[in-house]
């Protein structure tokens, strides 16, 4: 069965038809041609799909496009405006933090996404005080995220040519601004 | 010729960051095709046995199908010796469980799929026979045609000195199948219309894609395109063409003027795009009791498919690494109901090293020596199989200069010595090594344009290694200006034939070619020429690099891992690696140095968490995602420091380089087992190392 929606993605507002079994990320790759979000396991395994979706970072293959009728949609080509860089984008550049590429757009709006769960106090499984609000902090208050918390709440995202140890000093640049 | 490094060396942002990081770089099934058709793929449900009934009634009744592919109505293709993977929907024999043996195209993805669920096949079922026992009475010794090196290699007496050296190890070490898992899943979209055939693929090499298409369909070179300027990780997967990429021909033959687009899901994955098969190796070393080598034997079996002969070739760096005036190598292999094996970063050298590195520390347990002393003392002068001195080789420096980074030297030998709060502490070394590969037939083209612009054209690929950054840097070097002055134009069969990105030999064999191409141009311009107000356009082949056969040419490296073991759960944690490599010159410091640590990482990953699992019952992969088949996340990586030192090889090539995309994984799981074994106690001889093999204390 097809049905018409509306998404607003990257700032642009779209109208488009889709059948009631298109996920949210193949809404965006194959009726919309944004392809930044990228399919690797079409399962929720992989975090590659990774979008904001109404400001939080979801698996967008996980979420059926009919079901997001009038959603706020940011991919890692919305996150770059006029033309510049995120600064996230701009300290995975610099900290070589991905090789192929493919995984990087989902990696870098999930660490934009998780930021903001950690500024919000959301803790994570390897935060020491689940009641404390201060999880951003690496002991001291600085406001700077401790490695451990950024390898644990980037761990939905997987990358197979394996640039972990240059992800976390890339997103730890960005988070200790 | 040695080129003279101005812009090799320098470290330099991928010059493919910015589209990347936007994600607006386009992989093969991304390309803007007008009103493309979608593929989907009916899979074997036995493991071997033939088709008796095909029922596609209610697939192609379903609106929106174009058409249901089988081995009915599918085009005719000529498979090229070797290549019987390619055989799909040309009879009816089943030669493993969830081959392709049908194929629905529709209009859009959702309908395809749907469609293919409502396939019927029916079978005649005969027994199939999948597991891989060292026991069997069926191995073979694998053709050494494709493998560079011997098969069976038989130096002194062996096992008169096994029987009489004064320390004896006799120990037999298994690998799991592992499989590539690229993020980018194997994708292709085509388009088959009057003026040709055009083909989008992810994959490491685009002329060799070309070269099978060609011969299954019949085709002239001239009227096919295959594009691949992105690859979205590949590991040695997507070095040979694959069954979907047949698939997706056979379709687009059907629909023309319509393009075709088809992506393996991840499950797919484990069944069509090859892995690394699980090995059985035995490893007899005698030694003198200071720890020098006298006898070494290696034997290694692995198992292949029905379709195509691919042995895991474990002992080809047995006779490279140490000295041993007794050597001896056996490679076997059989076959078995099962999909093809294929290449898998540091295809044999990956696995051998695994059980050699491990032996090599029981070895230092048994003489009471330490692993690094061990190692040293067992250095060669020449190559101890073919006598030629080595390019360059420096082993023994990457284990010294790891050892003091690592602070090896208050190291306590004693194994189980050190528990923090429950967690038993570990530290390991082993050495890493892979040859310095060149492969032969690439051609490069270099235009110069009067405005100072340099364009080099070859049909390379980049599939996360850096190519388009580190093959920008060689050929500024070799026309002898700025990196800003070239545009490299790769991925694409519209330029000059190149071989594929595999064995670690990209930029050795397209550099080496580009080089040869700057020097004729240079020459055609003459000192301090101009260049004419047309341009000027230069062609040139691969030269041959005739210290080849003089001399042995090989990366080595130290790694060097510290393992924290639960000594409740036998839970383990890396939080340190360090690797230390003498691979020649590095182009670019930044993106080799990811390479290797890439390397090192995933062979954490096959260390503690890769092991596809096969069910004998129906001959299939359990696992088969990323849920259950887990590689490193995150999470499970700690600190990786990289440390290449520096290295002059004017022998390997033009530029002095040795390759760096796989060195890295060799060697890293026997670190991090040796490292096990020194914080418990236990040695695990079986890859990979989960805790219910660490809880049996």
């Amino acid at each position: 069965m097809d049905v018409e929606i509306s998404l607003r993605v990257d700032g642009a507002e779209h109208r488009l038809v889709v059948d009631t079994r298109t996920s949210l990320l193949d809404a965006l790759r194959e009726r919309l041609g944004n392809t930044s979000p990228k399919k690797g396991c079409d399962h929720g395994q992989c975090g590659a799909c990774t979008v904001l979706l109404d400001g939080r970072r979801v698996n967008s293959c996980l979420a059926l496009a009919v079901a997001h009728q009038g959603a706020q949609i940011v991919t890692a080509a919305g996150l770059a405006q006029d033309g510049a860089l995120h600064p996230m984008q701009e300290s995975f550049i610099r900290h070589d933090a991905f090789q192929c590429g493919y995984c990087t757009p989902g990696q870098i709006v999930s660490a934009v996404g998780m930021l903001d769960e950690a500024r919000a106090g959301w803790p994570s499984a390897v935060t020491p005080d689940f009641a404390s609000s201060n999880v951003s902090a690496d002991g001291g208050g600085s406001g700077v995220l401790v490695e451990d918390e950024i390898r644990e709440r980037m761990s939905g995202n997987l990358c197979r040519c394996a640039a972990y140890a240059n992800i976390v000093p890339a997103v730890k640049e960005v988070a200790g601004r | 010729m040695t080129v003279t490094a101005r812009a090799m060396g320098e470290v330099i942002d991928r010059i493919d960051g910015p589209d990347k990081v936007r994600g607006v770089a386009r992989y093969a099934f991304e390309q803007p095709l007008d009103h493309p058709a979608y593929l989907y793929p009916v899979q074997s449900t036995i493991a071997r046995g033939r088709i008796i009934g095909i029922d596609c009634r209610s697939a192609s009744s379903t609106p929106g199908v174009l058409m249901v592919l089988n081995q009915y109505n599918a085009p005719r293709t000529n498979i090229p010796a070797g290549q019987g993977e390619l055989n799909i929907l040309q009879s009816d024999r089943v030669a493993f469980r969830n081959q392709f043996v049908a194929g629905v195209i529709a209009e859009t993805s959702e309908i395809a799929r749907h469609a293919a669920s409502l396939v019927r096949l029916e079978y005649q079922e005969e027994p199939h026979d999948v597991e891989l026992h060292g026991d069997r009475d069926d191995f073979w010794v694998p053709s050494a045609a494709s493998a560079q090196f011997p098969m069976e290699l038989d130096k002194g007496d062996v096992d008169a000195v096994l029987t009489s050296a004064p320390v004896r190890l006799d120990r037999v070490y298994t690998t799991a199948r592992q499989y590539h898992n690229p993020l980018e899943p194997h994708t292709t979209a085509a388009l088959w219309s009057e003026d040709g055939l055009t083909l989008y693929v992810s994959t490491q090499g685009v002329s060799g894609i070309r070269d099978v298409v060609t011969a299954l369909f019949g085709l002239d070179p001239g009227r096919v395109r295959v594009v691949s300027s992105n690859v979205g990780g590949a590991f040695g997967s997507k070095v040979h063409a694959n069954p979907d990429v047949v698939l997706t021909l056979l379709a687009a033959r059907m629909v023309p003027n319509r393009p075709v687009k088809f992506a393996l899901t991840r499950q797919q994955m484990f069944s069509q795009a090859g892995y690394r098969p699980p090995t059985v190796q035995r490893l007899q070393i005698g030694a003198e009791r200071d720890g020098r080598i006298m006898a070494f034997s290696h034997s290694s079996t692995s198992a292949t498919s029905k379709l195509v002969e691919y042995a895991e070739h474990c002992t080809r760096p047995t006779a490279t690494i140490y000295a041993a005036p007794n050597l001896r190598t056996r490679q076997l292999v059989t076959s078995l109901d099962v999909p093809t094996p294929c290449i898998m970063r540091a295809p044999g050298d990956c696995p051998g090293m695994f059980a050699i590195e491990c032996a090599m520390d029981e070895l230092a347990v048994e003489c009471g020596i330490d692993p690094i002393e061990l190692r040293i003392r067992n250095e060669p002068e020449i190559h101890p199989a073919s006598g030629l001195p080595f390019s360059s080789r420096n082993l023994i420096g990457c284990l010294q200069e790891g050892a003091q980074r690592f602070d090896w030297e208050h190291r306590d030998p004693k194994p189980r010595a050190r528990n923090e709060l429950g967690w038993l502490v570990g530290t390991g070394v082993a050495a890493s090594t892979y040859h310095a590969l060149q492969q032969s037939g690439s051609m490069a083209t270099i235009r110069a344009d009067p405005d100072g612009r340099y364009t080099v054209l070859i049909a390379a690929a980049d599939m996360g290694t850096g190519t388009w950054t580190a093959l920008t840097q060689v050929a500024a070097d070799a026309l002898g200006v700025p990196v800003g002055s070239v545009d490299l134009r790769i991925g694409d069969t519209a330029y000059p034939n190149a071989s594929s990105a595999g064995g670690s030999s990209g930029i050795a064999s397209w550099g080496a070619v580009i080089c040869e191409a700057a020097g004729q141009l240079r020459d055609r311009l003459g000192r301090g020429g101009s260049i004419p107000r047309q341009g000027l356009e230069v062609t040139a082949r691969m030269p041959e690099n005739r210290y080849a056969s003089q001399y042995a040419l090989h990366s080595f490296g130290a790694q060097f891992a510290e393992v924290r073991v639960n000594a409740e759960t036998g839970e383990v944690r890396v939080p340190r690696l360090l690797g230390v490599f003498a691979a020649g010159r590095i182009v670019n410091p930044k993106t080799a140095r990811s390479q290797l640590l890439g390397g090192m990482t995933m062979g954490l990953s096959m260390a503690l968490h890769e092991e596809g699992v096969l069910d004998p019952r129906f001959g299939h992969v359990v696992n088969q995602d990323l849920a259950t088949y887990h590689v490193s996340s995150n999470a499970d990586v700690g600190d990786v420091e990289v440390h290449c030192l520096d290295e002059d090889d004017p022998y390997v090539n033009p530029m002095g380089t040795k390759g760096v995309g796989e060195l890295g994984i060799v060697g890293t799981a026997a670190a991090i087992a040796n490292a096990v074994y020194h914080a418990t106690g236990v040695r695990i001889r079986d890859l990979p190392i989960t805790l219910d093999k660490l809880v049996a204390w």
